[in-house]
């Protein structure tokens, strides 16, 4: 019971807070209020027992990803800072509304449907050991996640390198 | 403990919540935001589906959540780049600016 009020309350920060970043008209108001909803989302982790998930979720989103955000604005101009007014025309808005709710309404339909999860869905709640996220992390053997492990350190680094040359100031 | 469609129901509404930003903003920051709010959406599915249907043992969903994350921050750190350089080149981030590559 006292998991469903929990729940309740992150699907309603969550919701809110993402309609609220896509309708709102101020950049900086949108980035604090997709901060609201990756902590929401962090709190459903913790909510699932994955709490190495959720202190991930917190740590590079909620830490990174938004501060990377937060100086993206203030780097790009001053005048999104102070409410610059996004001019978003009706048409293109009745449309995008239009194709949303349709879409929403079909995976709705199709997770609501589907009953073969009802078969597995009884949920303990025991936390994933510390030394099981490890031991899958770095091991080699099936079900073992190294070679992703190693591939998405690769993969930061490429990134760092090309942000890095994307942005840099040419001089020529 | 929470029925397995809730988490269905608010991951969907949240992956098109969404979608509508991306289709109706026009500032490259806020579709880079609508953006995330779509990957946190999949990233609840995973998480959940991970949870409710194999409870003991198997981690492939944790695991691509995990990894979900930091590509993500790679994705958003690397566009915020692309950005960056597009204002220094445009003098403007709207996406009406950049119309050199259309055809």
């Amino acid at each position: 019971m006292a998991n469903i009020v929990v729940f309740c309350i992150l699907a309603v920060v969550i919701l809110g807070s993402a309609v609220m970043c896509v309708t709102t008209k101020r950049i900086m108001r949108a980035a604090t209020f997709m901060l609201f909803v990756l902590f929401g989302v962090a709190g459903l982790y913790f909510l699932l027992d994955y709490t190495y998930l959720g202190a991930a979720q917190i740590a590079v989103y909620a830490g990174g990803v938004t501060m990377i955000y937060v100086f993206a604005i203030q780097l790009v101009s001053k005048r999104t800072l102070q409410g610059l007014i996004e001019r978003v025309s009706c048409s293109r808005m009745i449309w995008g509304g239009l194709a949303t709710l349709l879409g929403l309404a079909t995976v709705v339909c199709v997770f609501l449907k589907n009953r073969y999860v009802y078969r597995f869905a009884e949920q303990p709640d025991v936390e994933v050991p510390m030394h099981e996220i490890g031991q899958a992390l770095v091991g080699a053997d099936k079900y073992q996640y190294v070679l992703p492990f190693e591939f998405i350190s690769v993969f930061l680094l490429a990134c760092i390198i090309g942000g890095l040359i994307v942005s840099r100031k040419n001089e020529d | 403990m929470v029925p397995v469609e809730c988490y269905f129901v608010l991951s969907a509404l949240l992956f098109f919540i969404g979608v509508y930003g991306f289709v109706t903003r026009r500032n490259l920051i806020a579709m880079l935001i609508s953006i995330e709010l779509v990957l946190n959406a999949v990233d609840i599915n995973f998480a959940a589906f991970n949870r409710l249907l194999f409870p003991d043992g198997h981690l492939e969903g944790f695991f691509m959540t995990l990894f979900s994350i930091g590509v993500s921050a790679a994705e958003s750190a690397v566009a915020i780049a692309i950005i960056i350089n597009v204002y220094r080149r445009f003098k403007s981030d709207s996406v009406e600016a950049i119309t050199n590559l259309k055809g």
